[in-house]
């Protein structure tokens, strides 16, 4: 019995730990009472409501809006009221080409040297890394010894931070690194990889899907996982061939978490900056260099730096961004009616 | 051993390599190359002297060239074994090396100069950690001001995250009035509002209240995620709001509803919240490269980048600041990734 009484009366260290925050949290409780009396119960849900949407208001909600002020103005002063106002002039040298396929021809040539170079990117880095992070997906869901090892192998770099993914791979990619050793082996001479403006735009959609393939891959795999067994032992009882099965069973109950992959792998591959600006810097020249970095690049990095410009390319890129995700949106909409005419 | 005999030549239905047997064991021993093996040569490059760096080829483990201090010389001399013209061996130290031949002595009777031709030897090498990679950097790159820059915006930033979202789920989950809803919207809107779209026009509010060049200013637009709040209201929705109502009969405050009831009951929501603003927080690079300017205000990973862009880069010392920042990031992926995968499978979030 006395055991068990000081067992009671003894503080663990988690308790001790508390024992300020416990204080405080009482110390507040007086003054927010009086409060409670005073605005009565729903002014307490305003009252817990307030700090987050206050923070968002202010860092998140406020720029947004002013972005669009910011685009319509020129000049390189920092804040609004001093900027003048130019209308959609910051728009129009954007879109000031005289040949839209040849960045050369445009005022600000480039923008468009990464408007071209993000949708090359897009395009390339999308569909590889839905094709990788698909197979890694079915091999997984395969039945593997140590599944969840193979699963955490392909999953890590998703949580490396992007400027430790770029110096890794920029360390393996130089002339004296792992890639041009290997390549030794057989015979070729060390090549400076990152300097070759098409193998460092390779190796900027490489690096990219290597980062985040895990994350991707999770996710169609929790899909898989999702699909019941029995579909493929009737289908296997019919003596349906495995690549029927896999068009007919696995990639239609999988077309939800697909889609979901390919608007997400879409949105992050238009706003790629981190690793790329780590690894390559943009260059060499301008053959990496994407939209975010020359927004970063207009409105920060320059010698003269452009907020207007760089607000009306972000806005554009917004745009780009938003139509994505209504296209998810709506793509989604229509699957579920699809499969509740079924 | 039978076990991995097994697991390696195990076959679908086990009769006889069917073709995707095949091309699951080669994506997975490949993958086991591509996906450790950049970060075994980091982790071993980081140990590397500056002269073992620039070798070609390289070595996988950090060889260094032995070197021996001789009478009548300033600097160390390195040490080769040679094969002299009789056809014997012997260990010597090369004084100079002129075309083709190298000039060598006997470190233990350096009087007697011996000329060997440079194909006759080959360096004494043994492996040998550079461990000053690591503890120099302390002294040279205000190391430890980026690290604890990293550790103090991590920390704090998570707490914040953790107290305003878990206050605004509680009113999101708990309390019906007016708004509501457009409360709600208007935070999940927010996901579509990545911050290379307004980082031009945030920039300029952080500047306009003082934050710029201030840790805070890293700090506070990062926390009112709008993840977290739909993290821990989709949790608090699951709480049975009978607690509330009894604990409102008993007198308690609204405060203290929140505070003694609804945060110890969301204790798992907030454990996975609180996991991915840490690695969030630890990992952020572009709005932290926008807000500080001054070296001694670095983060470790805008840091990291800028002594990598510089024309000189001094790898031995980026590559094990390098290894530094991942630990963090490593160690939370190893005790805590079952978890985190079976998260992200089920709520696909990053």
């Amino acid at each position: 019995m006395k055991a068990d009484v000081s067992g009671k009366t003894s503080l663990g260290l988690g308790e001790i730990i508390m024992l300020p925050v416990r204080f405080a949290m009482g110390l507040i409780d007086t003054p927010l009472r009086w409060l409670q009396r005073m605005t009565g119960i729903g002014g307490m849900a305003t009252f817990f409501l307030l700090p987050n949407m206050l923070i968002f208001g202010i860092f998140v909600l406020l720029p947004f809006f002013i972005n669009f002020a910011y685009s319509m103005t020129g000049g390189t002063a920092l804040f609004l009221p001093d900027r003048n106002f130019v209308g959609m002039g910051q728009y129009s040298r954007l879109f000031d080409c005289s040949n839209y396929l040849d960045p050369n021809s445009c005022a600000e040539d480039t923008f468009w040297t990464a408007v071209g170079n993000t949708g090359w990117f897009v395009v390339l880095q999308v569909t590889l890394m839905i094709g990788f992070s698909l197979v890694t997906a079915l091999i997984l869901n395969r039945d593997l010894t140590a599944r969840s090892f193979w699963r955490a192998m392909f999953f890590f770099p998703v949580l490396l931070s992007p400027v430790v993914v770029g110096l890794i791979w920029k360390w393996i990619l130089q002339r004296q690194g792992l890639l041009n050793f290997g390549l030794y082996g057989f015979g070729f001479e060390p090549y400076a990889w990152l300097n070759d403006r098409n193998w460092s735009f390779a190796a900027t959609v490489g690096v990219s899907i290597w980062a985040h393939m895990g994350f991707y891959t999770l996710i169609l795999l929790a899909g898989l996982q999702a699909i019941p067994k029995d579909l493929y032992e009737a289908a296997e009882m019919d003596g349906t061939r495995p690549t029927r099965a896999f068009l007919r069973i696995t990639l239609p109950l999988l077309a939800p978490n697909l889609l979901v992959v390919i608007v997400l792998v879409l949105i992050r591959a238009v706003q790629i900056f981190d690793e790329v600006y780590v690894l390559t810097g943009g260059g060499p020249g301008t053959s990496t260099l994407y939209l975010t970095q020359y927004i970063y690049e207009t409105g920060f990095a320059a010698q003269l730096r452009n907020p207007g410009l760089a607000a009306a390319a972000s806005i554009l890129m917004g745009v780009v961004l938003v139509v994505l995700t209504l296209l998810q949106l709506g793509l989604s909409r229509s699957s579920e009616k699809n499969g509740g005419r079924k | 051993m039978s076990r991995v005999a097994q697991f390696l030549f195990r076959r679908k239905g086990g009769k006889g390599w069917h073709w995707t047997d095949i091309v699951t064991w080669v994506w997975l021993v490949g993958g086991l190359f591509i996906m450790f093996g950049p970060a075994v040569w980091l982790v071993g490059s980081s140990f590397k002297s500056p002269a073992a760096l620039a070798e070609f080829p390289p070595t996988i483990l950090p060889y260094v060239t032995q070197k021996v201090t001789v009478e009548g010389f300033d600097k160390p001399l390195d040490l080769y074994e040679v094969t002299l013209p009789d056809g014997s061996k012997g260990k010597l130290a090369e004084v100079r090396r002129i075309g083709v031949v190298g000039q060598m002595i006997n470190p233990s009777n350096p009087g007697k100069v011996i000329k060997v031709n440079i194909s006759q030897r080959t360096p004494v090498r043994a492996m040998s950690f550079a461990s000053g990679n690591y503890t120099e950097p302390f002294t040279h790159f205000d190391f430890v001001r980026y690290l604890w820059n990293s550790v103090f915006v991590t920390v704090v930033a998570t707490l914040i995250t953790l107290v305003v979202n878990s206050m605004a789920a509680f009113a999101l989950s708990k309390y019906e009035f007016r708004g509501r809803t457009i409360a709600m919207l208007l935070i999940l809107a927010t996901l579509m509002v990545p911050l290379s779209v307004i980082m031009v026009p945030l920039y300029s509010i952080v500047s306009a209240l003082g934050l710029f060049n201030n840790l805070w200013g890293v700090i506070l637009p990062t926390v009112a995620t709008p993840t977290g709040v739909f993290i821990l209201r989709q949790y608090m929705l699951t709480i049975p709001d009978e607690l509330v109502d009894a604990a409102r009969m008993d007198k308690a405050s609204e405060w203290q509803i929140y505070w003694r009831i609804i945060l110890p009951l969301t204790a798992p929501a907030l454990a996975v919240l609180a996991i991915f603003s840490v690695v969030w927080r630890w990992n952020d690079f572009l709005w932290p490269l926008i807000v500080l300017s001054r070296k001694e205000l670095y983060t470790l990973q805008v840091g990291l980048s800028i002594y990598s862009g510089e024309l000189n880069v001094q790898w031995h010392f980026i590559l094990a600041m390098t290894v530094v920042t991942m630990i963090p990031v490593v160690l939370v992926f190893i005790f805590l990734q079952r978890f985190i995968t079976t998260g992200i499978a089920g709520t696909g979030l990053k």
